[in-house]
């Protein structure tokens, strides 16, 4: 049983998506328990599950198989009213596409939150504009989508997963739409929140954002190859960069459908 | 109260999608819009026949024969209303409530001046007629009490009588014939400006006397003159019911009925017409409204049709709000809300256009009837909207909350 420091705790969790006739085993077995606080990274080689494993923890998905707690409370206990106020309250999410509103001027989008919370909507307004200057959009509050930067988009969407002051920040590839200035703002803000409590799990492709986690986990076909403290962490003991990418990694395979489907028709 | 909380979101996405939002509006505004002006016309009408109705007074009487229903007459009148009858009745003793009782005996005749001739109804009275019709004269005057006594040979015609033999209507002093027999115009009556109902613009009238006498060959029964009908004024509005009771009494013993007898006659009065106008015309009423209202299902079916594409195309809107916290009910109303305003708001023009045609219709001069739009049927236009827009939209609201938000974030 998880103590009460701890925010999200998997056990054996796997996630099938079903493809017409074939079977995609998604997440092979994930077990990774996330304490209150952490700064975690998340990296592996595209269609490794990270995203996956995001949205499962994010609450916005379900796993196949396995224990998912939040809290130490069973997401498959929570009624879609309970879970959907736990992603507004406690959870930012920063998506990988960034889903904005397509006509919606910027401030509308950050404020959206606020409106699922019950935030008056003068104060909304007020908040939205604060948390667009907290990323260095002051100036860009009433502009649509259409009329900002691919880095302008992102901030926009991060602005939003921060609106509702969550306990949780989930970011997947926060930073790969911004140059290395912007993207070093972003993560400082990040980081800034983390000193004042955030928890924060980054899924990022960039070695330098990753190493500045105290804890970077690695992902291959579906599975954690590599839970470690990160660069950040270590580099205070001397000791090496805590990626542990084998220097010739193995050609992804495919999985072997036939095994997972066997247990996903014993389980359900 | 909460709901509001949704009307921005909605006005929001209305005005982004302006054309098609108005397009869907369209079906709404032609229905509310036909629904209210129909209601109007047969208001409209309906007032005009009841003011045409009660302009003739509201305290007439009408005593008619009954129809055989049996034998070989079935059909035809009893003629068993008398000029005696008629005597018995004009007693205000008995009948304190009647203030004025007026024989008629009409029929469709030739009337001739010189190489001219028209057929019009032309009825045998008394003077009381124009009082109790409530006849406006034109020219000269109605029939005298003198000239009803003495049975002269006048007559008094309407104005088409009047232009069909003399191509004028300051005919007063000419001569008519009928049947040969010279007759001498005293008056004639006020054109009544409508074709239809209660006009006497193809009447005549002669003294009774002559009618009975000279005119038609008027069968009698238990040696009484008979009549086509009589025509009785009450003391008042209130006095109605209680003179019809003193006439049938009357009537019912001078014709020898029993207790458990039919009467022979039958007694009409303006409130029982005016009843039955107000039936009629309001039973039209809600036949065509029927078929206006076909095109506000046509509406709302369309408002239907434009939310389910709505929430299809917004299926990655509706997953990111669920996403970001957005309970169940929070995106039911908003597709609600949606078509909600997206229905009052074309209810709203509906109106709008109804109350322009009103009021254009009123401008049109000699327009035979008025566009009534009274506050009941708007109340009723924007209660039917909205109601429209909840109907319709609810099924294409629940559609957007069954989305998952992971597959609807990931629909292209
Ligand atoms: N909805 C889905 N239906 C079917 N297969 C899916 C679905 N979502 C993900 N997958 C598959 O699951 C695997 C993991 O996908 P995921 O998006 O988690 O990868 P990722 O690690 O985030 O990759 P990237 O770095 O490219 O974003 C992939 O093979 C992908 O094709
Ligand atoms: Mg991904």
């Amino acid at each position: 049983m998880a103590d009460s420091s701890t925010l999200i705790d998997m056990q054996n969790i796997t996630k099938v998506y079903q493809m017409g006739e074939t079977k995609v085993l998604a997440l092979n077995g994930v077990s990774l328990s996330i304490e209150e606080g952490e700064y975690i990274a998340i990296v592996g080689t595209s269609g490794s599950g990270k995203s996956t494993l995001m949205n499962i923890i994010g609450l916005l998905d379900s796993p196949t198989e396995g224990v998912f707690q939040i809290r130490g409370q069973r997401a498959d206990g929570l009624t879609g009213r309970q879970l959907a106020d736990l992603r507004n309250r406690e959870i930012g999410f920063v998506f990988q596409q960034f889903n904005l509103l397509a006509r919606a001027a910027a401030w509308r989008q950050v404020e959206l939150p606020l409106f699922y919370a019950n935030v008056a909507r003068s104060a909304a307004r007020g908040r939205a504009l604060e948390t667009l200057a907290q990323v260095g959009l002051a100036e860009r509050a009433d502009h649509k989508p259409e009329e900002l930067s691919g880095g302008q988009q992102q901030r926009v969407a991060i602005a939003r997963a921060l609106v509702n002051r969550p306990s949780l920040l989930l970011a997947d590839e926060p930073t790969g739409a911004l140059d290395t200035r912007t993207g070093e703002e972003v993560l400082a803000l990040f980081e800034k929140l983390h000193q004042e409590g955030l928890t924060l799990v980054i899924i990022t492709h960039d070695q330098e954002v990753a190493e500045r986690a105290r804890r970077v986990i690695t992902m291959r076909d579906g599975a954690i190859i590599s839970d470690s403290p990160g660069a950040a962490a270590t580099a205070a003991y001397g000791g090496s960069n805590g990626l542990s990418e084998p220097a010739l990694a193995p050609l992804p395979r495919p999985v072997a459908i036939e095994q997972i489907q066997e247990r996903v028709y014993e389980a359900g | 109260m909460k709901l509001v909380r949704y009307f921005p979101v909605a006005v929001d996405s209305i005005r982004a999608n302006k054309m098609r939002a108005s397009l869907t509006m369209l079906g709404i505004i032609i229905g509310v819009a036909a629904v209210l002006i129909i209601l109007g016309v047969g208001r409209g009408a309906s007032e005009d026949i009841l003011g045409e109705v009660a302009s003739q007074g509201t305290t007439r009487l009408t005593i008619s024969p009954s129809t055989e229903n049996e034998g070989e007459g079935a059909g035809s009148a009893v003629e068993t209303l008398t000029m005696g009858d008629v005597r018995t009745l004009s007693d205000p003793a008995f009948h304190p409530d009647v203030r004025q009782i007026v024989p008629q005996y009409g029929g469709n005749i030739q009337l001739v001046a010189g190489n001219e001739n028209t057929r019009a109804r032309v009825t045998g009275t008394t003077a009381a007629y124009a009082d109790v019709h409530r006849l406006e004269i034109a020219e000269g005057r109605f029939l005298t009490e003198d000239e009803i006594t003495q049975m002269s040979n006048v007559i008094v015609i309407g104005t088409t009588v009047a232009t069909d033999l003399f191509e004028r209507t300051q005919v007063v002093g000419e001569s008519v014939r009928i049947d040969g027999e010279p007759f001498t115009v005293v008056g004639v009556l006020e054109e009544s400006g409508n074709a239809g109902f209660g006009s006497n613009d193809e009447s005549g009238f002669i003294p009774i006397g002559v009618a009975h006498g000279r005119v038609f060959n008027v069968p009698r029964y238990r040696g009484e003159y008979v009549v086509t009908s009589i025509s009785a004024d009450a003391v008042s509005e209130e006095r109605v019911d209680a003179a019809e009771r003193q006439i049938e009494q009357t009537l019912r013993l001078r014709h020898g009925l029993g207790a458990d007898d039919d009467s022979d006659f039958s007694i009409s009065t303006q409130a029982s017409l005016l009843d039955t106008i107000g039936s009629v015309t309001s039973t039209l009423t809600l036949l065509l409204s029927s078929i206006a209202a076909i095109s506000l299902l046509v509406g709302g079916i369309g408002i239907m049709n434009i939310m389910l594409v709505s929430v299809t195309e917004r299926t990655k809107e509706i997953g990111l709000r669920k996403a970001l916290g957005a309970h169940t009910s929070d995106v039911l109303l908003q597709f609600l809300v949606e078509s909600l305003v997206l229905t009052l708001l074309g209810g709203l023009i509906g109106i709008g256009i109804s109350y322009g045609a009103a009021v254009l219709v009123s401008r049109v001069p000699g327009f035979p009837i008025d566009v009534l739009i009274g506050i009941d049927a708007l109340v009723m236009a924007l209660g039917v909207s909205a109601g429209c827009g909840l109907v319709f939209g609810l099924y294409p609201a629940m559609r957007a909350t069954r989305l998952d938000p992971i597959v609807a974030l990931r629909y292209e």
